[in-house]
């Protein structure tokens, strides 16, 4: 089953069609997104100005999480099923997923500062926030630091996995342990304890943003294709000057 | 049986017990991962120790009518409604502090009072444009932190 849509061939022919739709979608997200939670929505009625950090904060740790889902799936399809297109897609979400995750970390930051008194705690949320990016940055430099390549995709899959146990803890580290970190606002039993003047505009960013990685992964697992290609072209040549 | 599987099963089993393990370390260490006790768990850890060296960190409520400020000093109690600590702050407090706010204060515990280095403001997981945070308050449904 899988096999059907592990090859690279197909992979181009679908999303030849989807990248430009996507890129012209998420814009739109973002920039309505970015337009209503800076201008359009209304001050926080403690926070002030201050709570329009989090349409850019929420929105990243989303990605930043749920991308690293993403990399752990893909990974175990790397492992146990081989294809070699699971792994280009694994290497082409790392670096987002990074990205999405030291945003967090900054816009969370100088959110703390005006709102808390202070820059950074160690409590279980931040913590485990920054173990994430962590792991991003482990498996970029796993996956690039062996002679074979092969070699680096393995271990760098492996480590991809280990990760995965630390998604459940950043998720509920609110819940478990008193964190000076608030509770989650959106994803809980009681329905979410924002107002909805406020969830819109967070909804489009968080769209925008979900479309706008969806569509920079694509681009880079066609740039890897292309990239794989010429240093199979290369070695082909150089062959052929031997012989 | 087809590698494949095999690798499968393979990872789920190394996945699950990793899994346990961590559960359990994260267990062993909760006492070190909670970022601040309340009034009443400090008493409960604690017992009748009156003064403590070592920082530590009392999370609650700002109590009500509690609360004096002069220049850079403050004195203001901290309640789990179960507990109260006086704590003595010298230095900026955080905007958000006010009374009935959630706070975090970290120093050192002498004869039963909090001598604050630092205090920190919580914030709750209630985002709301002022205007209904008033309307909630007239209609008496209010659910967050006491407001002044």
């Amino acid at each position: 089953m899988f096999d059907w849509l592990a090859n690279p061939n197909r992979f181009k022919k679908s999303t030849n069609k989807l990248e430009p739709l996507l890129m012209v979608i998420s814009l739109l997200f973002i920039i309505f997104g970015l337009y209503f939670s800076l201008f359009d929505s209304p001050k926080d009625y403690q926070q002030g100005d201050a709570v329009r950090i989090m349409y850019v904060h929420v929105p990243s740790a989303w990605l930043a999480s749920f991308l690293y889902l993403s990399l752990a799936v893909s990974s175990i399809f790397y492992l146990v099923w081989k294809h070699p297109l699971a792994d280009l897609i694994s290497s082409s979400i790392a670096p987002i997923g990074a990205l999405f995750s030291i945003l967090t970390l900054i816009t969370g930051s100088l959110w703390g500062k005006p709102m808390w008194g202070t820059w950074w705690v160690w409590d279980a949320r931040l913590t485990s926030m920054l173990i994430l990016f962590f792991f991003y940055l482990g498996f970029i430099l796993l996956h690039n630091a062996f002679e074979r390549k092969i070699d680096g995709s393995k271990s760098a899959s492996v480590l991809a996995i280990i990760g995965l146990i630390n998604l459940p803890i950043i998720k509920f580290s609110v819940d478990w342990w008193h964190t000076l970190h608030q509770p989650s606002s959106i994803l809980k039993f009681d329905g979410p304890s924002i107002d909805n003047q406020m969830l819109i505009p967070l909804s489009f960013m968080i769209i925008g943003f979900g479309l706008f990685s969806l569509y920079l992964i694509i681009i880079n697992v066609k740039t890897k294709l292309i990239e794989k290609k010429c240093e199979a072209l290369i070695l082909k040549l150089n062959l052929k000057e031997i012989l | 049986m087809n590698p494949k599987y095999k690798r499968l099963i393979i990872l789920i089993l190394i996945l699950s017990i990793l899994g346990l393990a961590t559960k359990l370390v994260l267990m062993a260490l909760k006492e070190n991962i909670i970022y601040f006790y309340t009034p009443n768990e400090l008493k409960k850890k604690y017992g009748n120790v009156k003064n403590i060296d070592n920082k530590i960190r009392i999370g609650g409520l700002v109590l009500e009518d509690s609360v004096i400020i002069d220049k850079n000093t403050s004195i203001f109690e901290i309640t789990d409604k179960k507990d109260v600590i006086k704590v003595f702050f010298k230095g900026q407090l955080p905007d958000l502090f006010r009374e009935g706010q959630g706070i975090v204060a970290e120093g050192i515990l002498k004869d039963n009072k909090l001598i604050a280095s630092q205090v920190l403001a919580k914030h709750d997981e209630n985002y709301m444009p002022p205007e209904v945070a008033d309307a909630l308050i007239k209609n008496g449904v209010w659910k967050g932190e006491e407001k002044k």
